[in-house]
């Protein structure tokens, strides 16, 4: 930032430097300057979509919003997420036996989707709470739902969490904060993607009743483990810590291998490291902790959490408080397992986004080429995807790099007011679930959340601004 | 890193000229790390240097590097570790290592990033000093908060700005020492560049604060044609010098010339302030050292043309005599009745009326929000004002008709082609005010002949102009 102190003749310096231009709209006035020789940086200015011209004015006017923006950002790309703990989500979470949590912005019943209700079956389940899924069903009808969110966890798609469920505990060595994950069950048939069959739950009570336990046992001997450090050397081999994990799962299993041989846990060690996306959950984890350190900076615009239910895509952002905006979950639009196709697709689905909030997964697809063609698309894509998110971003992550970007930062923070300024939407990666319970997963691809999301989040920001001193 | 981070995690420990950090978590590849420590070694000062991550190969190479491995560094840690000849070189490269670190440069290899789609991503791309900014009028205040914020003076070329959205940028530039120039300036000319519709103008001494764009354009062009050379031109808006606006970008402008060498002379163009804010004027003014000549169109009768006399007198310049150039021959028999103008300059249009005074008259700005809503000003697409034109050199309750054209950067590159077929045609006699310099784009000259022998009168002084239709109105 520049400024009266920058040159000390006033007005940055605006009779004194060599006149250098940037030039938002009409191309007359900016082929004048071509014509003098002047440099000019053109912006390539649309209007936005609806009538939010006011609300812009009110939310871009608001004088916190420069610094509260900073704050947040600061707070955000400032945490040092270290894995410190597993534990069961009943002693950690605060949830009784008959509760459970679930991915997204809050949810009934009524409203939710094959999957969600599938996944909610088979935690019912292997709770014990019923012995068919015709009993869970009309259990569940009654049962407390609430977000994973409000309980500073997070969840993959259907992001089910049950007391007797084990978490990974994550805590940020800077603000202190923690956040939780459950722990990643591994791909084809499991509850997450909404299947409840008995193979389903018979893994989750090996992974309550051995890896959890193995895995507390191996942590808890290691010490905390830097999750920055490994996302950071992940992004330079190949993940983008949404859609692949393979290798932050290696760096992973490998830091923890001694300490998880030593605490009997050899099942635990082929499972982690037969399951590439066994680090999600722990990059979620770290995402969570991270954003959620920047939570209730009032007057900031940036986006705290995204997430989806199934059914609505929802975001909160940091000046706004615990509010959710919702709108209706997109299809993703991407390649197809098998058969499947679209019509197979459930609307998009899961916590799994709190990674572009903080900008990894959909953000950092520049990392990523060896999976772009899995999502549907092509190197000059991913790049062009990192490379537009940069337009709706506070700032570049000092630890989180791209290579092939010449080790530019991944952009993040997303700025409500910039999406609703450029009509940039986040890019988001993400596994697509199939629509009905207890079909698993059917695909992956790329989804954008609703745009009106970001609407309505400006305007309740206008709402609450401070416009005069 | 963020500051806290690095007061947290460092461990450092001080020998004799020579340091060794620990970061934890800090991690950078190995090549930008290579290439740190040789940039550091290079340092004038520095005998050895290293900088990379605490695997048990680099720790044993620290050790033989005779510096003492840290205890407890793991292979995630970044390890720096400078030897130096003294204190202040130790210092200083030290100081360097978040810089070396951090170094990027925009990526070559796989082609540009997208386009800039605001102006706060523009301004971090361009180390500028103005954003340019005519986007439509209720989108302009974010983009120019962007530009505050990065540094940048607004030059808000747009109009239909609401006040309230004037006035809170104007105030956030006064807290950040900036200029915002507009809305609705059409005008400003800094260090020789002209932004917007600007005249090219011959380097000088005079410098200009104007809350009128034409009305700039008018005095530089005369003063130009006198001789005179121009520093700056900052202009400010129409609304400035409202009473809700209390000439915040004036104030700012008057100081920024009067600190600015370049400046011996200011004048002030605009129509008459809200009284109490002439008043406000007028006495920071009177607080500068340099002399300040207040051009306020109407006001005791001035005209732009007396503004630029004013300010030539000021600096002892002689005055010419203003240009014209009439038609060969008279196609058009004088008969009374009304002067029918229309303008693409707001301020030469009201001019034109002062001026015009008693005489029957009937003068349209269809540079006006009223015409410019969902289209281009009438200086960027002509087609409204031609359309007018000939209907109303066709009429015959116009004496004459009265037009102005206005050259220079931004403007048609050549806006006698499309007039000079109507005024052929035209039944009723007509005048044209010809704002431009000998240097503009479009050649003032080349421009005045090509309009005068289609059969208009061509003043350069739009004063004039004026005079010589109200005495054609008037019969003679």
């Amino acid at each position: 930032m520049r400024g009266r102190d920058d040159d000390g003749a006033g007005l940055g310096g605006l009779l004194t430097r060599e006149v250098r231009v940037v030039a938002a709209g009409a191309s007359v006035l900016t082929d004048a300057l071509a014509e003098q020789a002047v440099p000019v940086e053109s912006v390539e200015w649309r209007p936005p979509d609806g009538d939010l011209a006011a609300d812009l004015a009110v939310v871009t006017g608001d004088r916190r919003l420069p610094e509260a923006n900073a704050e947040a950002v600061r707070r955000m790309l400032g945490a040092r997420p270290h894995l410190v703990d597993v534990r069961p989500a009943g002693e950690v979470l605060g949830i009784e036996r008959g509760a459970f949590l679930h991915a997204g912005p809050p949810l009934a019943w009524d409203r939710a989707s094959g999957p969600m209700r599938g996944a909610l079956i088979g935690a019912a389940l292997f709770e014990g709470l019923a012995d068919t899924p015709e009993d869970a069903e009309r259990l569940l009808r009654a049962a407390p739902l609430e977000p994973c969110h409000h309980h500073r966890a997070v969840g993959p798609m259907a992001g089910v969490v049950s007391p007797s469920m084990w978490m990974f505990v994550v805590e940020d060595a800077e603000s202190g904060g923690t956040a939780y994950c459950s722990l990643n069950e591994g791909l084809g048939k499991v509850l997450r993607y909404g299947a409840y069959g008995p193979e389903v739950i018979e893994r989750l009570r090996w992974m309550a009743g051995d890896l959890g336990p193995r895995l507390r046992d191996a942590v808890r001997a290691h010490g905390p483990v830097d999750l920055r450090a490994i996302m950071a050397q992940a992004l330079h081999m190949g993940d983008e810590l949404h859609n692949r994990n393979r290798a932050a799962t290696s760096l992973f299993v490998r830091e923890l291998a001694g300490d998880l041989a030593e605490a009997g846990g050899a099942r635990a060690l082929r499972f982690a490291a037969g399951n590439d996306h066994f680090f999600l959950n722990l990059a979620m984890a770290a995402g969570k902790v991270s954003a959620d350190a920047a939570r209730g900076v009032p007057g900031s615009s940036m986006v705290v959490a995204m997430a989806r239910n199934g059914t609505d895509f929802g975001v909160q952002v940091s000046g706004t408080g615990d509010r959710w905006f919702t709108g209706p979950a997109g299809v993703p639009d991407g390649l197809y397992l098998g058969s499947y196709g679209p019509a197979d697709a459930n609307p998009d689905i899961g916590d799994s986004t709190i990674t572009e909030t903080t900008g990894v997964g959909g953000f950092a697809m520049a990392a990523a080429p060896a999976i772009v063609r899995f999502i549907g698309g092509e190197v000059p894509d991913a790049l062009a995807a990192t490379q537009r998110m940069y337009e709706i971003t506070l700032a570049e992550h000092p630890a989180f790099q791209v290579p092939i970007l010449d080790f530019r930062g991944t952009p993040a923070g997303i700025d409500v007011t910039k999406v609703v300024r450029t009509g940039l939407l986040p890019v988001v990666n993400t596994g697509i679930a199939g629509r009905v319970a207890g079909t698993g997963q059917v695909g992956a691809g790329l989804v954008s959340p609703p745009a009106e999301v970001f609407a309505q989040a400006v305007h309740a920001l206008a709402e609450q601004a401070t416009i005069t001193p | 890193m963020t500051g806290s981070t690095r007061r947290s995690e460092r461990r450092g420990t001080l020998g004799t000229n020579e340091v060794v950090e620990v970061r934890p978590g800090a991690y950078h590849d190995s090549v930008t790390l290579m290439r740190a420590g040789r940039r550091l070694a290079e340092r004038p000062g520095v005998s050895a240097a290293l900088t990379a991550m605490a695997t048990t190969l680099n720790v044993d190479l620290l050790a033989e590097m005779g510096f003492t491995p840290p205890p407890g560094a793991r292979p995630d840690d970044l390890l720096v570790a400078i030897r130096a000849d003294d204190e202040a070189a130790l210092e200083s490269a030290r100081a360097t290592v978040d810089e070396l670190l951090a170094t990027r440069t925009a990526p070559r290899a796989f082609g540009a990033p997208p386009p800039p789609r605001t102006t706060g991503s523009a301004a971090r791309r361009i180390d500028a000093t103005v954003a340019l900014i005519s986007v439509p009028g209720p989108y302009v205040f974010a983009e120019a908060m962007d530009a505050l914020e990065a540094g940048l003076n607004p030059m808000i070329f747009s109009d239909n700005v609401p006040v309230e959205h004037e006035l809170a940028l104007k105030e956030t530039a006064a807290r950040r020492g900036l200029l915002v120039m507009g809305p609705d300036c059409g005008t400003a000319v800094i260090g020789g560049v002209g932004l917007g519709f600007a005249n090219v103008v011959r380097p000088g001494r005079i410098g200009l604060v104007a809350a009128s764009g034409t009305g700039a354009q008018q005095v530089m062009s005369l003063l130009d044609e006198a001789g005179a050379g121009i520093s700056h031109v900052l202009g400010v808006g129409g609304r400035d010098l409202s009473a809700e606006i209390s000439g915040r970008s004036t104030l700012q402008a008057l100081r920024a010339l009067d600190a600015d060498p370049a400046t011996d002379l200011i004048v002030v163009v605009s129509k008459p302030p809200a009284p109490e804010v002439g008043d406000l004027i007028r006495s920071a003014a009177r607080r500068l050292a340099t002399p300040v000549r207040l051009g306020l169109l109407g006001e005791g009768g001035g005209d732009l043309t007396a503004v630029a006399e004013d300010a030539l007198n000021t600096v002892g310049a002689p005055l010419p005599e203003w240009p014209s150039w009439t038609p060969a021959a008279r196609a058009h028999p004088p008969r009374r009745g009304r002067i029918r103008g229309l303008f693409a300059g707001g301020t030469l249009c009201e001019e034109a009326s002062i001026v015009a005074g008693s005489t029957p008259h009937e003068m349209t700005d269809l540079g006006d929000d009223r015409y410019t809503r969902g289209r281009a000003h009438p200086m960027i697409d002509p087609t409204l004002r031609l359309e007018r034109l000939a209907a109303e050199t066709a009429r015959d309750a116009n004496a004459v008709v009265l037009i102005d054209v206005v050259l220079g950067h931004g403007a048609d590159p050549d806006p006698a082609a499309a007039l000079v077929p109507l005024i052929r045609d035209a039944r009723v006699p007509v005048v044209v005010s010809l704002c431009g310099t000998s240097g503009d784009p479009q050649g003032r000259d080349r421009q005045a002949w090509a309009l005068a022998g289609a059969g208009a009168a061509v003043f350069a002084s739009n004063a004039a102009a004026a005079r010589h239709a109200a005495a054609l109105a008037e019969g003679s």
